[in-house]
């Protein structure tokens, strides 16, 4: 526990006194101020169409398109990059370096530096997304005039325990790709690549998958078996992707009113008539059993994300 | 061989790299309180060696006895003992020498307050005392190698594995860094298994030497004893380089 400790500690000094941390921070500082901002303008006008319900109005700040772009959608995006920046010279630097050798020669074990590097990295993601989180909440009192309701209150908590795992699962994928490889801008690389692939690629070529192994022929008339499997299997394969576990996981805790994810054609006649009959938000526990799946999935691959580079820093030769 | 108790003993080591012995069948030993010096080409084996017996690397056969511990089983306790300098060995540069030691000594749980002194102590004995405050990355090369060796002396080891200390220091550093070893030894009664090329000055510090090429321990022992095996009972007295050069020579 001493050697995992020492290194947590160095390596959060590190973090904290670097300038990529005061980079990453300003940059998303600034775009959550905007995003904020111009959801708060948008929110203003609403509320003085008196088009809105009372209700829910403070998570809105964080799920209004203000312009394009949520808050949200904005973590989605770009959250990822805050855990690639954090962690993709986490190993070979150290190696390149020369330290690497020297800290595992003291008395620790080694995978003190691997979960040492890991918490520490989360640690740094806490802190940045409780602090972006605060800072809207209060431009969102001083601009909207609203309290958050004690449910709004839990339903951001959950948003941002789901944030904090997502953005780890990117920070577990670059700590894995700086074991892999020796050069730090190959690594950096790498992480880029795989954030690209898997966030858009997947995210935008669900559908063209989608259309080539179940074609919806839409000649004569529309084949609505044809279409739900094709929905289906586009729905499926962009579970692929991270960002749309993220999307789906956040949807119905951000939002109160969203009752499900799956889209309106794979819902059955029961839940169409539901979703049309009744308006009203889901509880707090009713929008958690929605999107539990989703939650749980995430979670998952961000622990075998880690658990995979774990060991492979556990079998590799120290001096490769 | 055992008439001193031996501190360290390797038994048919051997370390593999695909179908290459990076360390071939090697065994010899160190004694409790000597100089070892450990020579040999680059790429001979010493540097996997030393991982071996420090329980970094895995050896594909054989065993080795360090402390009286097996490193495979035993390395943390291993490395409460030993200090080691790795070849090449790299620092934070944004560090300074304080914090550079700081942070050793939390990573050997040595507790806050006994490393300050400790810290000062050694940095002291180093000759560092007047640079703590200044940044390792504007350390010069000699500088640097001393701290190394400050590093490796917070935690108060039996034994030292100094892995090239030398390499790359002028003739000055060179000289002072292989007088602090000797001094080490001298005063504080600490084993070291010294690798280096500069031959003269393991000369003049070494109790024994020996010699390891392309994987395999060729000579082991006092400069006299090598001296006699290899040239005969002559009256001369041979340097280590002439010694070592017939070694490679022949190989």
């Amino acid at each position: 526990m001493g050697g995992l400790m020492a290194i947590y500690r160095k390596e959060l000094g590190d973090y904290f006194s670097s300038y990529r941390f005061v980079i990453l921070f300003a940059l998303i500082a600034m775009v959550s101020f905007i995003t904020s901002y111009i959801a708060a303008i948008s929110l203003r006008e609403s509320i003085a169409q008196d088009a809105m319900r009372g209700r829910f109005l403070f998570l809105m700040l964080f799920s209004t398109e203000g312009a394009r772009f949520s808050m949200i959608q904005f973590v989605a995006f770009f959250g990822p990059l805050i855990g690639l920046f954090l962690g993709f010279d986490a190993i070979n630097r150290e190696r390149a370096h020369g330290t690497l050798v020297k800290v595992v020669s003291q008395p620790i074990y080694r995978d003190a530096v691997i979960n040492g590097k890991f918490l520490a990295g989360v640690t740094v993601i806490i802190v940045m997304i409780v602090a972006i989180v605060l800072v809207i909440t209060g431009f969102g009192l001083t601009l909207l005039g609203v309290v958050p309701e004690v449910e709004e209150i839990l339903r951001m908590a959950v948003y941002v325990v789901i944030s904090i795992f997502y953005i780890s699962f990117w920070l577990g994928v670059s700590i894995l790709f700086s074991i892999l490889f020796r050069s730090t801008a190959t690594s950096a690389l790498a992480s880029v690549a795989a954030w690209i692939l898997l966030s858009f690629v997947v995210f935008f070529g669900a559908s063209a998958v989608a259309n080539a192994v179940a074609p919806v022929d839409q000649r004569g008339g529309v084949d609505m078996e044809a279409l739900m499997r094709n929905v289906r299997i586009t729905e499926n394969v962009s579970l692929f992707s991270p960002m749309v576990l993220y999307m789906n996981s956040t949807a119905t805790i951000v939002d109160p009113s969203v009752k499900t994810t799956k889209s309106f054609i794979l819902q059955g006649p029961w839940e169409q008539i539901l979703s049309a009959r009744f308006q009203n938000p889901l509880s707090l526990g009713q929008s958690l059993v929605v999107v539990i799946p989703y939650l749980i999935s995430l979670v998952a691959i961000t622990f075998i994300c880690f658990a995979v580079s774990y060991t492979v820093f556990m079998v590799q030769e120290i001096r490769m | 061989m055992t008439e001193a108790e031996s501190i360290i003993t390797t038994i048919g080591l051997t370390k593999r790299y695909g179908r290459q012995n990076a360390v071939d069948s090697l065994s010899f030993q160190v004694r409790d309180g000597e100089i070892f010096g450990f020579l040999g080409p680059n790429g001979a084996g010493k540097s996997t060696t030393l991982l071996m017996l420090l329980g970094l690397t895995r050896p594909t056969e054989g065993s080795a006895l360090v402390c009286g511990l097996n490193p495979q089983r035993r390395a943390m306790e291993i490395k409460r003992m030993v200090g080691y300098l790795p070849e090449n060995v790299g620092y934070y540069g944004d560090m300074d020498a304080v914090q550079t030691l700081e942070f050793i000594a939390d990573l050997n749980g040595i507790a806050r307050k006994e490393a300050g002194d400790k810290i000062r102590d050694v940095l002291e004995l180093v000759g560092l005392g007047e640079n703590g405050r200044k940044k390792v990355g504007a350390y010069s090369r000699g500088m640097k190698q001393r701290l190394g060796i400050a590093e490796v002396l917070i935690k108060d080891p039996k034994v030292l594995f100094l892995d090239e200390p030398t390499l790359g220091l002028d003739p000055d550093g060179a000289i002072r860094l292989i007088e602090l070893v000797q001094s080490l030894n001298r005063e504080r009664g600490i084993t070291v298994l010294l690798s280096s090329h500069h031959l003269h000055q393991v000369q003049k510090i070494s109790h024994r030497v020996g010699i390891m090429i392309r994987g395999k321990m060729m000579a082991e022992g006092t400069i006299d004893t090598l001296a006699r095996e290899k040239f005969g009972l002559g009256d001369e007295k041979y340097t280590l380089e002439e010694i070592y050069m017939k070694y490679f020579q022949e190989e």
